[in-house]
């Protein structure tokens, strides 16, 4: 129970139906890191400047970093604990690893999701669009050109 | 050497349920060590990539193989690792031949198990080890299988099936029963100290949060993270400072010169106590290049967790060094060393020693307060932005006489401040000294007083000796302490930024003779396998599109510690009327020796070309009075996806060469080929990183 009462908020994660107890202000990368335990999804910055922290909403990149989890409530959530459930997803999971898309890969998780959700609108994404669409995630290990290899692969496979 | 000590076979392979075990002292930091190290054992052994498996670096356990740094992960722990396997290979060998009455000789393996050609004897190499005596001691000179790495799929990174499903552990993501989570209150700056007293604060908690506090060091722990986050940015709004001095206002380039400096004549890439020498008279050229603080800036903040049971401390962290961390938090907290038990897990890349040690130190600070309680605390973007230790301001000074197209003489010389600031254990309480927290303590320790790295090609004077066929040379290097900031070891060190000079400087000499660089390169070149790199750059590069207006090439070419990976770098960009620098296409060709894991060494150099680019172009710490003004990605902006060029690595397989570290090879000759670019695109030559497009305008108003 929050510190602010009960409040019944559902969202929906992964295509389950959660009953959150959070505080309907904490943002919801820590709801679903500490009360749905869905780890996958990594803090980098909370401050919306890293991509670290993307999951899908209704198919769209959102960073979960700073939102409050009430602004979720009845919404479809995808982490990257359920991105597999997509074709396209399985497609980017795939060409990320045949790719090795990363160094450390804390920056994977955003980028399989942004990767995803580009994907899912732009089938074929030139590169100007590809390089857009990924320009908000930041990675320190510059996993960049292997991240753009996944996504040319992920689009043609 | 990794191999010195311990040297017993089962210190670095062992058996367990049928599979092998790999028990490496080196951590796995994003380079790939641990499969690299999986790819070694497979070669020697042919055991499948499947049933290796590498050990958690733990102490007590692991070999000690100090901290994983300065590419020397597979020449040092490769190699050890390489001869156990073959000592193992051999040692079977010599029991299936005893046991069968044959000839070790007429023994060979393939697919894990030894095989007698010609008959039915095929014993899987698991099946036995039970046989091996356990005081087998490993052979450093053993004879290795030839193979050729280049065939077949490699074992594919370690990890990355979990990365792209979300399941893989990082230290932030550990959980154990009881945890609470944990985050420091900062101060506004170094120099800062607490005056508020623990009543006014706690008032600030929530419910079941605890406020811990050891002089300045605050902290607040809870059962819940996001309600700890919440209330630790509440309480650090609360607390009230005492700015003291706060921080100098200073230019930092106007400090880093001689006038307080330890000055030492460096010979042979190697500090000496002998008499510096006088400058060059009547240089051709002079110049001096310069780098500012700059980040480490992980993606993920630096985490760690401690438990005290009120016997023995945990620690998991992502530190570099558990062993010397271990010492130095021991003696931090008077224990002995025996009951501090760090254990290495995943954290973001580091680069270098960044707030990884500090932040295992302060959970530990934490945990020691709050017995039988896991401790997870992580650091936010703010503390890794501001707190971490950064890569030292820099400058070099080179000058050269010219005669007759070729380089007479050549004088370097280096400023800068330590790169050695990791916790490890030395004369006046070194270790504890380097662990930020005890600075802040009721009873503090540190900082100690830096002193000149020794080793050859160590901290500043790395890479400070030209690679080229100079006749007369002579360096010297400058450390200069007393600076603002906190500074240690970021990938490259010292190189990052003397390479980045003297590959400009080549190219200032050059056309100032009339020469086309590389030319002049080549022409101080006799090392065959540079000349080698060279002509492989030369061609990939004439596959390239004509460059267009406002578009120029750079090249440069160094090898790391004049030792190990050769490369050379040729970089095509745009410079727009803004000063804005778009870089289009990079080629980097590398030659590392025998090259275990190709994948593996070409996402090293992309990875250290992109991290380079980066520096060059966008990255500087700024601070104020009132304390370091870059705390995020917004205050300190670095490279994006909008702008990554193309790159082309080719790597060329050196079969019968000693393999060598590729880690920090890219990024000196990438910054140069990029300054050499910009001065291609514009005629305007770029000697203060980084580029940005104020400095590059402020250039063109100064030419
Ligand atoms: S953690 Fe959300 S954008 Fe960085
Ligand atoms: S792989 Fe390390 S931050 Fe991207």
């Amino acid at each position: 129970m929050g510190a602010c009462g009960a409040v019944n908020l559902t969202i929906r994660v992964n295509g389950q139906t959660h009953q959150i107890t959070s505080d309907p202000d904490t943002p919801l990368i820590y709801v679903l890191r500490d009360e749905l335990q869905l780890k996958g999804t990594k803090l980098g910055c909370g401050l919306e400047q890293c991509g670290a922290c993307a999951v899908l909403v209704g198919g769209k990149t959102v960073l979960s970093c700073v939102s409050a989890v009430e602004t979720f409530e009845g919404q479809d959530i995808t982490t990257i604990e359920g991105i597999e459930a997509t074709e396209v997803g399985r497609r980017v999971q795939d060409a990320f690893v045949k790719a090795t898309a990363a160094q450390c890969g804390y920056c994977t998780a955003g980028l399989v999701v942004a990767a995803t959700a580009l994907l899912t609108e732009t089938p074929n994404p030139d590169r100007e669009a590809t390089l857009a669409a990924l320009a908000p995630h930041l990675c320190r290990c510059g996993s960049h050109p292997r991240v753009l290899r996944a996504v040319t692969r992920a689009a043609s496979g | 050497m990794s191999l010195v000590d311990p040297s017993l076979l089962c210190n670095w392979i062992i058996f367990r349920d049928g599979r092998l075990q790999i028990q490496s002292g080196k951590v796995d930091i994003g380079q790939r060590i641990s499969t690299a190290l999986v790819q070694i054992v497979h070669e020697e052994l042919t055991i499948p990539y499947s049933q290796i498996d590498v050990a958690p670096v733990r102490t007590g356990q692991s070999p000690d193989e100090g901290i994983t740094s300065g590419s020397n992960s597979i020449e040092q722990s490769g190699h050890a690792i390489r001869c156990a396997a073959a000592t193992l290979r051999c040692a079977l060998i010599a029991v299936a031949a005893r046991q069968t009455g044959t000839e070790p000789q007429d023994w060979h393996v393939e697919h894990g198990s030894l095989c007698l050609p010609a008959t039915n004897h095929r014993i899987p190499i698991a099946d036995l080890a039970a046989y091996l005596d356990p005081s087998t001691v490993v052979d450093p000179n053993v004879v290795f299988r030839v193979v050729d790495s280049e065939n077949g799929p490699g074992p594919g990174m370690r990890g990355m099936a979990e990365l792209v499903n979300g399941s893989f552990t990082f230290v932030h993501d550990l959980e154990m029963p009881g945890m609470q989570h944990a985050r420091a209150i900062r101060p506004p700056n170094v120099n800062a100290r607490l005056r508020s007293d623990e009543t006014a604060l706690e008032k600030w908690l929530e419910k079941d949060q605890r406020l811990i506090r050891d002089g300045s060091f605050l902290a607040i722990t809870g059962p819940k993270e996001w309600p700890v986050v919440r209330a630790a940015g509440r309480l650090a709004a609360a607390c009230n400072w005492d700015m003291c001095d706060g921080l100098p206002e200073i230019d930092v380039f106007s400090k880093l010169t001689a006038e307080t400096a330890i000055r030492m004549p460096v010979v042979d890439s190697t500090p000496s106590n002998g008499s510096l020498p006088e400058p060059l008279l009547n240089p051709t050229a002079m110049a001096r290049y310069e780098r500012p603080y700059q980040l480490h800036g992980a993606l993920g903040p630096s985490a760690a967790l401690a438990e005290w049971n009120g016997v023995v401390l945990k620690i998991f962290c992502h530190s570099q060094g558990i062993y010397p961390l271990r010492d130095s938090i021991a003696d931090s907290l008077g224990l002995d060393p025996s009951h501090v038990v760090i254990t290495h897990v995943f954290g973001a890349g580091c680069y270098g020693h960044n707030g990884a040690d500090d932040a295992a130190f302060e959970a530990a600070l934490i945990a020691m307060q709050t017995p039988g309680v896991p401790i997870l605390l992580k650091w936010t973007r703010e503390d890794e932005h501001r707190w971490e230790p950064f890569a030292p301001a820099m400058a070099v000074e080179l000058a050269a006489q010219i005669k007759v197209g070729k380089i007479g003489a050549y004088s370097a010389e280096v400023f800068s401040d330590t790169h050695r600031g990791r916790p490890r254990p030395g004369p006046d309480r070194a270790g504890p000294g380097k662990l930020l927290a005890n600075r802040f303590r009721a009873d503090p320790v540190g900082p100690p007083t830096a002193q000149p790295n020794l080793a050859r090609h160590g901290g500043m004077h790395r890479n400070l000796d030209p690679i080229y066929d100079i006749p007369r040379k002579q360096f010297v290097k400058n450390l200069v302490t007393g600076l603002p900031h906190r500074t240690s070891a970021m990938r490259c060190l010292g190189a990052a930024l003397n390479i980045f000079g003297l590959e400009s400087f080549m190219d200032e000499l050059a056309l100032q003779s009339g020469i086309e660089p590389t030319a002049f390169r080549r022409a101080h070149l006799s090392d065959s396998r540079a000349l080698a790199v060279l002509d492989e750059l030369d061609r990939q590069v004439s596959r390239l599109p004509a460059l267009t207006a406002q578009c120029g090439r750079g090249q440069a070419y160094a090898q790391y510690k004049n030792q190990m990976t050769r490369v050379g770098v040729s970089v095509d960009l745009a410079v727009d009327d803004h000063g804005r620098v778009r870089l289009l296409h990079a080629v980097i060709v590398a030659d590392a020796g025998r090259v275990v894991d190709f994948e593996g060494l070409k996402a090293q150099l992309e990875g250290g070309f992109v991290q380079a680019a980066s520096w060059a172009l966008y990255e500087q710490v700024h601070w104020d009075r009132d304390g370091i003004v870059s705390k995020d990605w917004d205050s300190y902006p670095v490279i994006r996806f909008d702008n990554i060029p193309k790159i082309d690595v080719t790597v060329m397989n050196r079969g019968h060469e000693k393999s060598v570290g590729a880690g920090e090879a890219s990024p000196g000759p990438t910054i140069a080929a990029i300054a050499n670019a910009i001065f291609d695109a514009t005629g305007l030559r770029m000697r203060r990183m980084p580029f940005t497009p104020d400095m590059i305008l402020t250039r063109a108003i100064e030419d």
